[in-house]
């Protein structure tokens, strides 16, 4: 297939049609506003339902009402947006909904700024919203990524019942890059895989296929039934839903890991130094929940490693579990960016130096 | 007796479910209203109802039909949500107390009808926080005690009761806006017929409509259910005037 030149957003609103998706409710904001320009004018040529919100509150509730009908279903936002959809977004995993959102990241807290960031990551993997759950949450490095990520992300959805989140930052929607964009899927809602949906139901029917989307459940003995099924669930998504790359770590002294466009730079950093005789790797999780603890300990609790270097543009918060991955295993140091502004592969190789020289 | 026959039945569109709401509350009546407008109306199949957050959270129990539980005041997004899949051959409603929808959740009432969106909306105002237990609500009565205006309502301090009625009849996209009571065996069924109005309305894939009732809290507002009757007549229906707001097909 030919590769075809596509703006990030463009190319990931594109992926989510081809993947099935019918309905995006959004509400425009930078650095994603391209996304609803750009299904607002496609949905219509595929017989999908482009729908601008009154806000980013609504627009995620939108999503809980068509994606409790069964159709696919997708919103995207930026940070302080994606804040918004907390709300919405606890309900959805409560309610046991598959979609998927799209968190094109800024710089934050408040309205920050519009340029790239990677600060919303403690908000997409540790919650946002109230109570105990988990979003399938991936963080992609690369437009194509996104794009192949996409084609399963409904997929995945819909086998564990659960929203997806896309963590990607300012500039995987913002850049254009070569991709390779997949055939269009052939989704049609099917009442029999989704008897839990609002697909049509009358009394004398099986009861167990009246749709009910809810998420209150009011005591204490079934909230704790309904919350240890949900919990159940993430074990499965832990079990299976693992994804990461390993980049040159076989023989590395010193491991960096990095997720999103942050490990691009790492990777040249790592190509660099090894020009230079500096044997470094890259470990980069592609999901970021669920975090791939295991894989990152094999790769880094070797004879061969001794010390980690985590690169993010944020003040550390993949950090943390990186070091719980690693369980004081090995020294980890940090170097990092706050307000957008992008670690440089020189930034980079200077501080792996800089530890060299410390002795490490 | 071999000369009985059934004269009467419970609508199947209510489930056996027993109701929590407390003894006088309107909730009861106005729930087999909507489900006998269901019923009658031949629509079975072809529902989908959203509840709110309030005393009638739990309606998606009673409601013998497909059924969401909304966040707070989102409702009406949900049920957009719903009708863009659904389309215009299944009745999308949504069933809000006052809380709910005229106050956390305007935007998302107020947007839909200026979509003019294709969902009926049951709106019940008993002029109070029933569910938490009796505190001011955006329909409050001036000079009215609660929970959280110990002295009554300061219009001064936080502002005259919403009439959404009005309001959202201002608005170009709803279509049909009726406000109801159901203190009188009359006004119970006109309520009834509003609803099925309103129902038959977006079967024909007109724009927004809702139908308000108002209903009493004798709980909360701290009478007898045969006071608060009495109360909701000399005290919400002289503020909130009976009748049809807009109804553009009788235009």
């Amino acid at each position: 297939m030919a590769l075809q030149l596509m703006k990030g957003s463009e190319a990931i609103a594109e992926a989510a049609i081809r993947a099935g998706a019918r309905y995006f409710f959004g509400y425009p904001i930078t650095p994603q506003t391209e996304i609803p320009e750009y299904m607002s004018a496609r949905m219509p040529e595929v017989g999908g339902c482009f729908l601008q919100a009154e806000s980013e509150v609504a627009a995620i509730n939108m999503i809980y009402g068509a994606a409790g009908t069964g159709a696919r279903a997708i919103t995207s936002s930026s940070s302080p947006g994606v804040s918004l959809k907390q709300e919405g977004i606890s309900y959805c995993a409560g309610a046991q909904l598959p979609c998927v959102i799209l968190n094109v990241m800024r710089g934050g807290p408040g309205l920050g700024n519009i340029q790239a960031s990677q600060g919303d990551y403690f908000q997409g993997v540790k919650g946002g919203g109230n109570g105990d759950y988990h979003l399938l949450t991936y963080a992609p490095a690369s437009v194509q990524e996104a794009i192949d990520i996409m084609m399963f992300a409904f997929d995945k959805a819909e086998q564990y019942r659960v929203p997806v989140l896309f963590l990607a930052d300012g500039l995987i929607a913002q850049m254009m890059e070569p991709v390779e964009m997949p055939e269009m899927v052939d989704f049609k809602i099917d009442p029999e895989k989704k008897p839990w949906a609002c697909t049509g139901w009358q009394p004398g029917d099986d009861p167990a296929k009246r749709g009910v989307i809810n998420s209150i459940y009011i005591d204490t003995e079934s909230l704790s039934v309904h919350n240890a099924e949900l919990q159940a669930i993430y074990r499965q998504i832990e079990a299976n839903e693992k994804r990461w790359e390993c980049y040159k770590t076989e023989d590395a002294d010193i491991v960096l890991t990095a997720f999103g466009t942050v490990a691009r730079v790492c990777k040249t950093a790592v190509d660099e130094l090894r020009a230079e005789g500096i044997k470094v790797g890259l470990f980069r999780p592609i999901s970021v929940w669920p975090f791939p603890y295991e894989a990152l300990a094999e790769t880094v609790l070797q004879d061969h490693v001794k010390a980690v270097l985590d690169v993010e543009l944020n003040e550390g918060q993949m950090l943390q579990d990186v070091k719980l991955a690693l369980n004081g295993g090995k020294p980890v140091d940090f170097f990092g960016h706050l307000g957008s502004e992008f670690p440089t592969v020189d930034e980079v190789k200077g501080k792996i130096k800089e530890m060299m020289k410390e002795g490490i | 007796m071999a000369d009985s026959q059934v004269v009467f039945e419970r609508t199947k569109l209510l489930t056996d479910k027993t109701f929590h709401y407390c003894p006088g509350c309107n909730h009861g009546i106005i729930h087999r209203l909507v489900a006998e407008a269901i019923e009658e109306m031949g629509l079975g199949r072809n529902v989908i109802g959203v509840a709110p957050v309030g005393c009638s959270v739990f309606a998606y129990d009673y409601f013998n039909c497909d059924m969401y539980e909304a966040a707070h005041g989102r409702a009406p997004a949900v049920a957009t949500g719903a009708k863009r899949v659904v389309g215009d051959d299944r009745l999308v409603f949504t069933y809000q107390g006052d809380g709910d929808l005229a106050s956390i959740g305007t935007a998302e009432i107020v947007h839909a009808a200026h979509r003019g969106e294709k969902i009926c909306t049951i709106f019940v105002n008993n002029a109070i926080y029933g569910m938490t237990g009796g505190q001011m609500a955006p329909t409050t009565l001036v000079g009215q005690k609660t929970t959280t205006s110990p002295k009554g309502r300061d219009e001064a301090w936080c502002g005259a009761p919403i009439k959404v009625s009005e309001m959202l009849s201002a608005i170009p996209g709803s279509y049909y806006i009726e406000r109801c009571a159901v203190n009188t065996t009359a006004n119970i069924r006109k309520t009834k017929n509003a609803i099925k109005k309103a129902f038959q309305y977006q079967m024909e894939g007109k724009g927004f409509c809702m139908v308000e009732v108002l209903s009493t809290c004798p709980t909360n507002w701290g009478l007898s259910p045969v006071e608060a009757m009495k109360w909701l007549e000399e005290n919400m229906i002289p503020y909130y005037p009976l009748g049809v707001y807009k109804d553009k097909g009788a235009e």
